[in-house]
């Protein structure tokens, strides 16, 4: 277990560099000077020269990558362009916003998804497993932006229940778990709740048909062991798969929440990217995607090494 | 190469007369068509599709004019069944005319990932060995960063446009295909026949193309087709976000972005767009499931 948790990790370190050179290579890909959005129009052509020089621009691509990686590994991310403040700053304050989002919503979406998932699975092709799988559906296909912008419709424009926008009151950028913030947080979450619903639905209803089809739920029925007693053997068998489904699902609602975060205006770093791309402040963009994909990576080997220890099937 | 000339010499058993096995695809198309709801979800899509190939004799009004006496007017105005939008312009028309741009982004981004990624997949999966290793720990870097983010990052970076958008999309879901494209093609790699065809002196080429090919493809497209539905949602996404195509151009996911100030005046007109993007990523869901469901089980 522990050498498989040590290889899995070790395994880990060459996509780690290579996230690095795609987030490095962001800001070459983009057209035009990188210095071109920090120089004044008037700028003299030592001025440029002693900036390009500043920033490292005059070295060789690989001697700043590696410049940069450097300063990455020392928590130096640079300094945002338009706000003039290290990007470590900035994107650490948004990613505990966007954290709590996610994770919220990845509870509702385990917990709906787990629900709907089993009363399909247990009662498969009856009208009940026709309504949770339709949900299923729904969830995966469903543009979240627009479904967001419904919900604001009915229960702000309309009913006005819940605020629209924000993560507070008086634009509180600051997260906390009372009541009022929580009325914020309602309708993001439930929004980014549909699509981890919708696959965990999916998943769990599979591998429930596939169980109950096994032969050894037979057995334990014909040993006379009652049906919530069976439930459980199933819940067992079930459980590691969802909870790496689950595990998977933070992550990529960690990564996309930009489009619901514009949508509710959440101070995360979905909204900060969004600001990044349409300020054309590079080091905040490069930074901001670097973090969240390390965040990435990290959780599935998380959750890999977790489910490996959690299931007893999987010998690695 | 090797079994049609077998096939061609063997001699003719009269007993045992060939009854001309129904085609593969003659079959999954049988069965698709028994698929009710697959066969709804082709028929909107089809319906979806006509409208915006047919846009210049169907849509009603002018998609990219109006006039601002007759901005956010509600569904069910005279003259204009679906409202119009912030700029008096009719919906009806635009969404219409949007199909146009909306399934063009959400489409062609897969359709170059499935030829792209099946090669890389294809090559590596046969080739097996370091050269799998090289090309499938290159496309695991891809597989880091969640498609959104991705999307945003490249984007973002090369700056909001049509063909930039496109080539994001495409980046992203080429590693998914290449990584169902590898999975198969290593299970077939050793497989009797094509050990066969490598002992009776087959080059690698031959091998592919006339054994690999044929066996691969249905099982990527399959899954390529299921990632049409995030496709649209993606492109729409980046369009919704200002990083597609520009206004005043008709698209689902900017009509979108530019009615979201209007919810509070005309809260249904803005929702409009939004339907109409997930009426298409649904059906495309609901067909690849019945395709899949068709192709796998063989009658």
């Amino acid at each position: 277990m522990l050498s498989y948790a040590l290889r899995r990790i070790i395994y880990t370190a060459p996509v780690l560099l290579g996230v690095a050179v795609v987030c490095f290579a962001l800001v070459h890909l983009a057209p035009g000077d990188p210095l071109i959005s920090i120089l004044p129009a008037d700028a003299s052509v030592e001025l440029e020269e002693r900036l390009r020089a500043l920033y490292g621009f005059d070295r060789s691509y690989v001697e700043q990558f590696f410049l940069w990686l450097g300063r990455a590994l020392q928590g130096d991310l640079g300094t945002s362009i338009a706000s003039g403040r290290p990007v470590t700053t900035e994107v650490f304050r948004a990613v505990g916003n966007t954290l709590t989002l996610a994770a919220v919503a990845t509870l509702i979406g385990f917990v709906l998804g787990c629900l709907f998932g089993f009363v399909a699975g247990y009662f498969a092709n009856s009208p009940a497993d026709k309504a949770a799988s339709a949900a299923a559906v729904f969830g995966v296909s469903v543009p979240h932006y627009w479904l967001g912008m419904v919900l604001v419709i009915i229960f702000s424009a309309q009913l006005g229940w819940l605020p629209a926008t924000g993560a507070g009151p008086g634009g509180s950028a600051q997260w906390r778990f009372d009541a009022e913030h929580l009325s914020y947080m309602i309708l993001p979450a439930l929004t980014m709740s549909v699509i981890p619903m919708g696959i965990i639905a999916r998943t769990v209803r599979a591998l429930v048909a596939d169980i109950l089809a096994q032969e050894f739920v037979i057995g334990l029925r014909a040993r006379g062991l009652s049906e919530f007693g069976v439930f459980l053997h199933v819940v067992k068998n079930t459980a590691p798969t969802a909870l790496a489904v689950m595990g998977v699902q933070l992550g990529y609602l960690l990564g996309g929440s930009i489009l619901i975060e514009t949508v509710f205006s959440w101070p995360g770093t979905g909204l900060l990217l969004n600001s990044a791309i349409f300020q054309r402040d590079l080091p905040l963009l490069q930074g901001t995607i670097l973090v969240l994909a390390l965040f990435f990576v990290i959780l599935n080997l998380v959750v890999d090494v977790l489910q490996t220890a959690l299931d007893p099937r999987i010998r690695r | 190469m090797v079994d049609a000339t077998q096939t061609a010499t063997a001699p003719l058993d009269p007993v045992a007369a060939p009854v001309r096995s129904e085609g593969y695809w003659r079959s999954v198309w049988r069965r698709l068509r028994r698929d009710k709801v697959a066969m709804t979800a082709g028929g909107v899509l089809l319906f979806i599709l006509s409208l915006a190939v047919f846009a210049p004799w169907i849509a009603p009004q002018d998609p990219l004019h109006g006039t601002m006496l007759m901005r956010l007017r509600p569904i069910g105005t005279e003259g204009h069944i679906l409202g119009t939008d912030e700029l008096g312009r009719d919906m009806l028309s635009r969404l219409i005319w949007g199909g146009r741009l909306s399934l063009l982004m959400g489409v062609t981004p897969v359709i170059f990932a499935f030829f792209i990624g099946s090669a890389i997949g294809i090559t590596a999966g046969y080739a097996g060995g370091i050269v799998n290793t090289l090309i499938m720990r290159t496309v695991d870097v891809f597989y880091a960063f969640p498609s959104v983010l991705l999307a945003v990052a490249l984007s973002g970076a090369l700056g909001a446009g049509l063909g930039n958008a496109l080539l994001s999309l495409t980046v992203v879901f080429i590693p998914p295909i290449a990584r169902v494209a590898e999975s198969v093609t290593t299970r077939l790699r050793s497989s009797d026949f094509i050990e066969a065809a490598r002992a009776s002196g087959a080059s690698a080429l031959t091998i592919v193309r006339v054994h690999v090919l044929g066996n691969v493809l249905g099982p990527i497209f399959v899954y390529a087709t299921s990632l049409i539905a995030v496709s649209m949602i993606l492109a729409s996404g980046l369009s919704f976000l200002g990083l597609g195509v520009r206004p005043p151009n008709p698209e689902w996911g900017l009509m979108l972005n530019t009615l979201r100030t209007a919810i509070y005046v005309q809260p249904w007109v803005a929702a409009l767009p939004g339907m109409m993007i997930f009426a298409v990523s649904i059906s495309f869901n609901l067909l690849s499931d019945g395709l899949r469901s068709a192709m796998e089980v063989r009658a």
